[in-house]
């Protein structure tokens, strides 16, 4: 085999390789990709049931019911609209009436959110940033929620943790 | 007094690192040995004043000075002196020093003992170093300097945030950094054959035992982060696809392919092209994951338009490093000479595959991670990547990689034979066939997928099995003939085996953990009793305890098995109150390779509490895979010809050598 050959060999199967990934990449970015939405945006733009989205906002103090065998229904506010929620299981460390919340999962047919994940990111803040931003667009933003002293410039830790989100994951009550 | 010396001796490793950046360069044009020399002894040196400056800040860390702004954001009195001294790099401006920390210490190790390289090489290889160097230098001084008085010291520190509290703390950042900013050797040495046109047989036999210490840590560091993930963050995930964590598997990807090309550089001398620029790439995407980690971009894109200083001061070191070794690349690999031919099917054959696939797992990683960013920097949109789209398009690139995995050590230099690969691997294909077949008859539930996944996971272990069985002959010859073999088979073959069948071991724990992990969660009252893949948990009671810097509840739960006392676990739920925050210490019971595992939520007002358990079928293969991966790249480091180093230097370079 000459050197033309083998170069061929090599450059064709590359390109047959990376060819596959591009195709499992796209498809995957059409199924596997989670848009987010806040109350207001679920309101404008009519989400159909079964759709799942990642709904952030805050906990309408006052609001969380806890229920029996863990199920837990509580409000996500953004200011403008309200959106009732629903989740069975435990909810992460973090989670506060009055804090910021991301939960995952889709509207059922009488419009409650029916979430299968929460979420609450590790941060003394307690506000997912998918939150914040959409906060300060709406105008709803109070400077101290994010406050950090000015004898330095960004206090978070950075690290791993602070960073990981856990995920309350809902499970197959036995 | 210690914070500003630490700081003084951060500034003179700056000032080394700018000489030593500029001298040997000049040194090497105009073949002055003097100048070249000046590298080494400013290595030297520039390792010195930061070990000093590291040891001020573990200092005032230890002695809870509380007039450093770090030591009063990060740490507390009460503290206990471990966490005190790992909180060090539990911040972002003590991470940094320790960054550059180790930098210098790789940068000190090629001083130290890169006597045999030739010098014109050792030169620009620590110039190149010196260049990374100052640019990490300049940034923790400018933006981020650990060592900045308050003017009003206060009485308390802030406390590190408790989820840092934690011994994997104190082992997971450092294994980290020593696997990122070990890779810094391999591209300071890339760069350095690019700048001297040129690579010989001491380039690939010194970089090759480089690469290989910064995977082994990586390999250690990304393993110790994901177990400690899973026990500390309180239910049970080991990955969780987060964009931190995919910074450091980036480099992970990209490190192993280069692993792999870089034997078929040092013993065939081909793919010198390839090797140059996965070198480059690997450390690039060190650099990226310092730079998503470290500038806040992925608390907000926003953050990091309103306060910029720290992002674009890292992403400015990004583009000039990346871009201008990538320009220098484009300029001058051609200048490389090609090295010899082999057939498709060859070991080379098996590792260009085997780069083929690594690099492209890696690049739909980067996707992944990155085009949330990029698509809520263009649009304004906000999607989130998770798990579903690695599983779609990380996996199916690894099936193949698998499959092929036994055949590359089984395939002979230059040009190999297929047919005969397949024979050898017969038995392992058995293996996997009956593997296969019981799991499909004894298991109940679960894909339909994890049965032929373990399957292949057999494939590989046992494919490294048979490896081992056909080198040292232990089923054709007699037993002492094959002991005989055994001891005198390199031990970078026995490292090879290892490595190649942790992959598969840790492939076994993942699909076994993902499968047939059963979970319970409901909320338990005292003397409530709940089953779990046949063991018998009994709430006993729960109780409030005092720990030095925090209030715990702990739970008790009494474990049986088949109506035998097992065991007691204690679960608890830790409330910090200087940070009013809380964090979830699970309770693991290990069986074999399975664990229990027992983590609380809230407690109700009718003294109920919420309770999650979950039992993890063989969950620690999931790690013990990657140490016995690490176990291999030791083997293969200890092997006798990578300790022998590189051929000496011709005579005249010697004696020149001789009157440093």
């Amino acid at each position: 085999m000459t050197r033309k050959q083998r170069r061929l060999t090599i450059i064709g199967g590359s390109l047959g390789v990376l060819a596959v990934a591009a195709a499992l990449v796209l498809n995957a970015m059409r199924d596997s990709i989670v848009f987010f939405s806040t109350p207001s945006m679920v309101a404008e733009k009519h989400v159909q049931p079964g759709k799942r989205f990642r709904l952030g906002g805050l906990v309408q103090p006052g609001s969380l019911v806890r229920g029996d065998n863990l199920a837990v229904t509580f409000s996500v506010a953004d200011g403008s609209a309200t959106l009732p929620v629903a989740y069975k299981g435990i909810l992460p460390d973090l989670f506060r009436e009055g804090q910021g919340v991301v939960a995952e999962g889709a509207l059922d047919p009488s419009g409650v959110f029916k979430a299968d994940t929460v979420l609450a990111k590790h941060d003394e803040t307690y506000m997912p940033r998918e939150v914040a931003d959409a906060l300060k667009k709406q105008g709803h933003w109070k400077d101290d929620y994010g406050a950090k002293p000015d004898y330095n410039a960004g206090a978070e830790g950075g690290s791993r943790a602070a960073q990981t989100v856990a995920p309350a994951k809902q499970g197959s009550l036995q | 007094m210690i914070a500003e010396s630490g700081h003084y001796a951060l500034v003179l490793a700056l000032a080394l690192a700018l000489i030593q950046s500029t001298l040997p360069i000049l040194g090497a044009r105009w073949r002055d040995f003097a100048l070249m020399n000046v590298a080494r002894s400013a290595a030297l040196a520039q390792l010195l004043f930061v070990a000093a400056s590291f040891a001020a800040l573990v200092t005032l860390h230890a002695t809870s000075d509380f007039s450093v702004v770090n030591v009063f954001e990060n740490s507390h009195s009460l503290k206990p002196m471990i966490y005190k001294i790992t909180g060090v790099w539990g911040n972002h401006e003590g991470s940094m020093l320790l960054w550059v920390f180790i930098l210098a210490l790789f940068g000190g190790l090629v001083a130290a003992f890169g006597n045999n390289l030739p010098l014109s090489l050792r030169a620009h290889v620590l110039a190149v170093q010196a260049w990374i160097a100052s640019a990490f230098y300049l940034f923790i001084l400018i933006t981020s300097n650990p060592f900045l008085r308050i003017a009003n010291p206060p009485i308390e520190g802030r406390d590190l945030n408790p989820v840092l509290q934690d011994i994997g703390l104190a082992v997971h950042p450092p294994m980290l950094y020593l696997g990122y900013v070990g890779f810094s050797i391999s591209f300071s040495f890339a760069v350095a054959a690019l700048i001297e046109g040129r690579i010989d047989a001491a380039w690939a036999r010194w970089v090759r035992p480089w690469t290989l210490v910064a995977w082994i840590f990586l390999t250690l560091g990304i393993a110790m982060g994901s177990y400690w993930a899973y026990y500390e963050l309180g239910w049970g995930g080991w990955w969780f696809w987060d964009p931190v964590e995919n910074a450091s598997l980036m480099p992970w990807l990209a490190g192993t392919a280069l692993l792999h090309s870089a034997v078929v550089m040092e013993k065939r001398n081909a793919l010198k092209i390839w090797t140059i620029l996965l070198s480059i790439l690997t450390f690039s995407l060190s650099l990226l994951g310092t730079f998503l980690v470290r500038s806040g971009v992925l608390t907000s894109v926003h953050a990091f338009a309103t306060d910029p200083t720290r992002g674009v001061f890292i992403l400015l070191i990004l583009c000039v490093f990346i871009g201008g070794s990538l320009t220098l690349y484009a300029w001058r690999a051609s200048a490389l000479k090609q090295g010899g031919l082999f057939a498709p099917i060859s070991r080379e054959g098996a590792l260009v595959l085997n780069n083929l696939f690594l690099t492209t797992a890696c690049a739909t990683v980067f996707i992944g991670t990155l085009y949330p960013l990029a698509l809520e920097v263009l649009t304004g949109d906000k999607i989130s990547v998770g798990a579903p789209f690695f599983n779609l398009t990380f996996a199916p690139l690894f099936v193949p990689l698998l499959i092929a995995l036994p055949f590359g050590p089984l395939l002979a230099w230059k040009r190999g034979d297929l047919l005969g690969a397949a024979q050898r691997l017969s038995a392992a294909g058995i293996a996997a066939l009956i593997a296969i077949a019981v799991l499909w008859a004894w298991t109940r539930g679960g894909s339909a997928f994890a049965p032929l996944a373990i399957g292949l996971a057999v494939f590989v272990v046992a494919g490294a099995l048979s490896d081992l069985a056909e080198r040292t002959g232990v089923f054709r010859m007699p037993f002492g003939t094959a002991m005989r073999r055994s001891r005198g088979l390199p031990r970078s073959t026995w490292g090879t085996a290892f490595a190649h069948a942790g992959v598969g071991i840790a492939l076994i724990g993942i699909v076994c953990e993902t499968t047939w992990n059963s979970e319970y969660i409901g909320s338990m009252k005292p003397n409530d009793t709940t089953e779990i893949a046949g063991y018998e948990l009994k709430l006993a009671g729960v109780t409030q305890r005092q720990g030095p810097n925090f209030r715990e509840t702990v739970a008790q739960f009494a474990v049986s098995l088949d109506g035998k006392p097992l065991s007691t676990m204690m679960p608890s739920k830790r409330n910090f109150t200087t940070r009013a925050s809380s964090t979830t210490e699970a309770a693991l019971l290990t069986r074999g390779a399975s664990q229990l595992y027992i983590s609380l939520g809230e407690a109700a007002a009718d003294g109920a509490i919420a309770v999650r358990i979950y039992h993890k079928p063989l969950v620690l293969l999931i790690w013990f895979g990657p140490v016995l991966m690490a176990f291999g790249g030791m083997l293969s480091l200890s092997d006798r010809r990578l300790r022998v180093g590189a051929p000496k230097p011709a005579k005249a370079m010697r004696g020149l050598q001789a009157a440093e």
